[in-house]
């Protein structure tokens, strides 16, 4: 755990920073494709320290913001039932459906449970044989393997009351769908460790190559947001367009190689939707055949949705690098964590939820009676003159 | 009164919580939810001045005599957990309550809700973990009540205690008298009762070796009056952990507050675990801290006092207040970047990945 301290500490960051600073002679825009990033970089400044010429694009990487609505409203249908115990990962509960939220479907006698790992929810349907136990099985090649684990163990332990309701999405045909985009501003990529420590590096090589886009896999502390900076920056200066892996303590080539066996196993590849950008092919999960069984979606006959997504949300521009969070007419005013339209504003890994918490003071979206004229580093000079300090 | 019957445009000022037509966990988080509860529902029903100010615990006058008066209730699980248990905390939580007033207590209340098919020995460590605090405080249980819930109804055990202190003469803690140039101190190091709740809690075992902070703080309040009987304001970071209180004083008191990342004591285990968790320290519960807005005149003298006494020697000034942007709480972080730390809306959640 020493390792947290490491990389965060403020003289490396600054030779980084200098670094970067050295490196760059004109534009470059960079898109961190994970949600994790997005709030490591803002929670932390990070933006606000590189060089102006460096444009950091917030990429799709969110599990819970590109769950499809539809998938959400299923949810709320599924645990709203009597004899289903429903299990979720606590940041679901709050991700408005139609009209609604899992911590709704609670208040109104759903068992909604929040649960930390698939197991416990496992472990909640050997218990409670008399129900059914529905695990919200959502996220990128990181949740997938676990889940696909307790699905292969449900059929090893014949438990018949326990299914998943799946949407896992993959992040390589997102980056192939974002830069296919006539729009795209994308000139390279840091690529999420997490993910890669699963998947290992081998589906980017093609990526890079055939969009001529350096891909830097990254991890999640600032340090490892720098370095990611610097090398994907340094690629660009010299107009090379490599993989390049720069979170090499978490992440082989290969991949986690029983990971990748229990997700060959269990899931197949299908087209999936992601919320606010549509429909990309091959860019989900789905349990195979000798699994169906364990699909909530097939177990449930779920019917009557009728989603209805807010006509000022624009999450789906912002999740494709297109619009910056406070550049949305409804950011900070109709949409707040408080009362989000999408799941960007209400997810701890959603770019506005990241830009609503911790920007709102540049921004200008402080309520007004709260607005202050002067900067928060000018404000903050006494301190440092302090003597108690 | 049945959910048809329910006129909620009759309420005083019912907006905020017209999109939640019933009662979510949140609203007993200590965040943004449990305060519209109490200000837009509890608060015009009850009337009255003194509720009113909102603070942690009641500032009374009767016969001349200044009291503090306060009450909580205890519903934490498991009853047991390391570095304490549901009796200290139903000791301790109202104790401290009343310490931010600058209040020592002198009499609680204890009323126990008590789950049909509780084991005794159980009921019993738990009253006499809450008698050894209580002793501990130099406070004592002088009234009390029982009942007993249906099997089902329960988590075992609930606790209220109130109590009742009086405020020495020139003391007055109230965040309205923050002003622009008062420093900030933390007692000690943050999010110790959180994670400990959390490392024993059902299905989020980890294995970290944290104990709760749970404490009263009547004596290190005792220690700062004396060097410095102007203070500000106090508050015991509790429920929402240090961005709440910051986030209440900021509002009442209409200033901005700074904070410099870096310098809030956070320990390895607890910044571990919040990593692992995705949680943020400075929301992380705490039961035997306090955080103090202190005259920049006075500070030094009061960090000294604070350091001399087992529960504040690690008390270290972590920032300040501040004319800017005003009702904000903003922190400077460890790389030389900004943030506004909001308050939370309910209860923090375990992020997904």
């Amino acid at each position: 755990m020493k390792y947290i301290e490491e990389f965060q500490d403020p003289a490396l960051a600054r030779r980084l920073l200098d670094d970067i600073h050295a490196t760059v002679t004109r534009p470059w825009a960079l898109m961190e494709v994970c949600g994790g990033q997005t709030h490591t970089i803002i929670r932390h400044g990070i933006d606000q320290l590189l060089p102006e010429q460096v444009e950091l694009i917030h990429g799709p990487g969110c599990p819970v913001c590109v769950t499809p609505l539809e998938v959400i409203d299923k949810a709320l249908e599924i645990a709203s039932r009597p004899d289903v115990i429903f299990c979720s990962f606590g940041d679901m509960l709050r991700v408005p459906g139609t009209g609604r939220d899992l911590f709704q479907v609670r208040s109104e006698g759903g068992d909604v449970r929040v649960v930390y790992s698939p197991l416990d929810a496992l472990r909640i349907a050997q218990e409670n044989p008399k129900h059914q136990v529905v695990f919200f099985g959502i996220g990128f090649e990181t949740t997938a393997p676990p889940n696909a684990m307790t699905v292969h163990q449900a059929k090893k332990l014949d438990i018949p009351n326990f299914s998943l309701l799946v949407s896992h999405v993959r992040v390589p045909p997102a980056i192939e769908a974002i830069m296919q985009s006539p729009s795209c501003r994308v000139q390279g990529f840091l690529a999420a460790g997490h993910v890669c420590s699963v998947m290992g590096v081998r589906e980017y090589p093609e990526l890079a190559a055939r969009h001529r886009v350096p891909i830097v896999v990254t991890g999640f502390e600032p340090l490892d947001i720098l370095e990611g900076v610097r090398r994907a920056v340094r690629q660009l200066e010299r107009g090379e367009h490599t993989v390049d892996n720069a979170y090499a303590r978490a992440v082989r080539p290969e991949g986690n190689p029983a990971a990748l066996a229990m997700l060959e196993d269990v899931f197949e590849v299908t087209d999936r939707a992601w919320r606010g950008i549509g429909v990309i092919p091959d860019s989900g999960w789905r349990l195979s055949e000798r699994y169906r069984d364990f699909d909530a979606e097939h177990r449930f006959s779920v019917t009557g949705i009728n989603t209805r997504e807010p006509a000022e949300c624009r999450s789906g521009e912002v999740l494709q690098g297109l619009l910056k969070p406070h550049e949305c007419e409804a950011f900070g005013t109709l949409c707040t964590p408080r009362s989000p339209l999408g799941a960007t504003m209400v997810s701890s890994e959603g770019a506005c939820a990241a830009y609503y918490l911790y920007r709102r003071l540049e921004l200008g979206t402080v309520p007004a009676a709260k607005t202050a004229a002067t900067a928060p580093t000018a404000a903050s000079a006494p301190l440092e003159a302090s003597p108690v300090v | 009164m049945s959910d048809t019957a329910l006129d909620i445009t009759g309420w005083t000022c019912p907006a905020p919580l017209r999109d939640r037509p019933r009662v979510v966990m949140g609203h007993g988080g200590g965040g943004a939810l449990s305060a519209e509860l109490v200000q837009h529902l509890f608060a015009p029903a009850f009337g009255g001045d003194v509720l009113a100010q909102l603070g942690d615990s009641a500032a009374l006058s009767l016969g001349g005599v200044r009291l503090a008066f306060s009450t909580d209730s205890y519903v934490v699980r498991p009853l047991f957990f390391p570095g304490g248990s549901i009796g200290d905390l139903a000791v301790n939580g109202t104790v401290n309550d009343l310490a931010m007033s600058g209040a020592e207590a002198a009499y609680l209340s204890c009323g126990f809700i008590l789950e049909e098919g509780v084991e005794m020995p159980v009921v019993a460590r738990v009253a006499e973990a809450m008698g050894a605090a209580a002793r501990a405080a130099g406070v004592e249980v002088a009234t009390g009540d029982t009942k007993v819930v249906e099997a089902g109804h329960g988590d075992g055990i609930y606790i209220n205690t109130a109590g009742i202190g009086v405020i020495p003469d020139g003391v007055d803690l109230r965040p309205q008298r923050v002003v622009p140039g008062d420093v900030v101190i933390v007692s000690g190091e943050i999010g110790l009762h959180g994670v400990a709740i959390m490392s024993v809690r059902e299905g989020l075992e980890f294995g970290v070796d944290v104990q709760s902070d749970c404490a009263a703080l009547g004596g290190l309040v005792r220690s700062m009056l004396e060097v410095a009987p102007d203070l500000h304001v106090l508050r015991d970071p509790t429920r929402g952990g240090l961005a709440a209180s910051l986030n209440e004083i900021a509002a009442a008191s209409g200033t901005g507050v700074v904070i410099h990342e870096g310098r809030v004591p956070v320990p390895a285990a607890v910044a571990n675990a919040c990593a692992i968790l995705g949680l943020d320290p400075l929301y992380v519960a705490n039961e035997g801290k306090l955080v103090a807005f202190v005259p920049r005149e006075h500070a030094d003298a009061v960090l000294d006092a604070m350091r001399a006494h087992p529960l504040g020697r690690r008390a270290t000034v972590i920032g300040e207040a501040v004319d800017a942007h005003p009702g904000l709480v903003v922190a400077r972080t460890a790389l030389g970047g900004t943030r506004v730390v909001d308050l939370p809306i309910g209860e923090q959640l375990p992020r997904i990945c």
